[in-house]
């Protein structure tokens, strides 16, 4: 599944696609930088709250196939800037991180 | 291919626009055509002694050679050093102030997350001199 196609399914609001056809192979949760680093697996999708502009570099690093930004947090000017500078897949969901998790988990197993 | 050196330097106090001498290693090894697999390792591990010498020591500089079955990652600070480096290299201990943890990081990772990623790794720090933190990662052919 391509990153636009899991946008459009699971109803993803796109706030920055730099890659839309980037696969999407997993993914995983969490708001500490470097514990994602360590453990978000490649090409998988990203959950998180954290809405600062290093979250575009260690999406970079990490090349992880897009970030979802959970509860409705919404990325400020500079992170949308970094996101465009470095090509990463920013996009956003009302839904907590648990059920847009499951809800791409699922998706995923069909 | 003869070796590539390349010098980064890191600049201190602005956590907000740390990575980007990591952003412009990892655009180059795109560009050389190494597999993915070893572009990312590397791009962690730069990242993580970047973030740290932002973090610990106001800056410093990074030295990448890319050999055809390596590359060798130099990062030197010239801050306060590593008192316990064995200390330091355990999951979640830090000593990261509440900035640094606000913005997500602080989470004792970061040496761990280097060494789990490189295939060899060294630390030279001395106590009010500076660490260089020595990262090899292999090319596989």
């Amino acid at each position: 599944m391509t990153v636009q196609q899991a946008a459009a399914r699971l109803g993803w609001t796109e706030f920055h696609l730099a890659d839309p056809e980037r696969r999407v192979s997993g993914g995983y949760a969490g708001d500490l930088l470097s514990w994602v680093m360590g453990r978000a697996g490649q090409d998988c999708a990203w959950f998180t709250i954290m809405s600062n502009q290093n979250v575009a570099a260690v999406a970079l690093m990490a090349d992880v196939a897009c970030v979802v930004l959970t509860e409705g947090v919404r990325p400020d000017a500079d992170l949308l800037r970094r996101a465009g500078e470095k090509g990463v897949n920013l996009l956003g969901t009302a839904e907590d991180t648990f059920t847009a998790a499951v809800r791409l988990a699922r998706a995923l197993e069909e | 291919m003869e070796t590539i050196k390349l010098v980064y330097p890191v600049e201190g106090g602005d956590l907000i626009e740390a990575g980007e001498a990591s952003s412009k290693m990892k655009l180059t090894l795109k560009k050389l055509g190494l597999p993915q697999d070893v572009i990312r390792r590397a791009s962690i591990c730069m990242y993580e002694g970047e973030i740290n010498m932002v973090i610990h020591a106001d800056g410093g500089q990074a030295e990448v050679e890319i050999d055809p079955g390596q590359i060798r990652i130099c990062m030197t600070d010239t801050g306060p050093g590593i008192p316990d480096v064995q200390q330091a290299m355990q999951e979640g201990f830090s000593t990261a102030g509440q900035t640094a943890r606000e913005l997500g990081f602080g989470a004792g990772m970061g040496l761990p997350n280097i060494k789990r990623y490189s295939d060899e790794m060294h630390i030279d720090t001395q106590l009010g001199k500076g660490t260089t933190v020595t990262v090899l990662i292999k090319i596989p052919q």
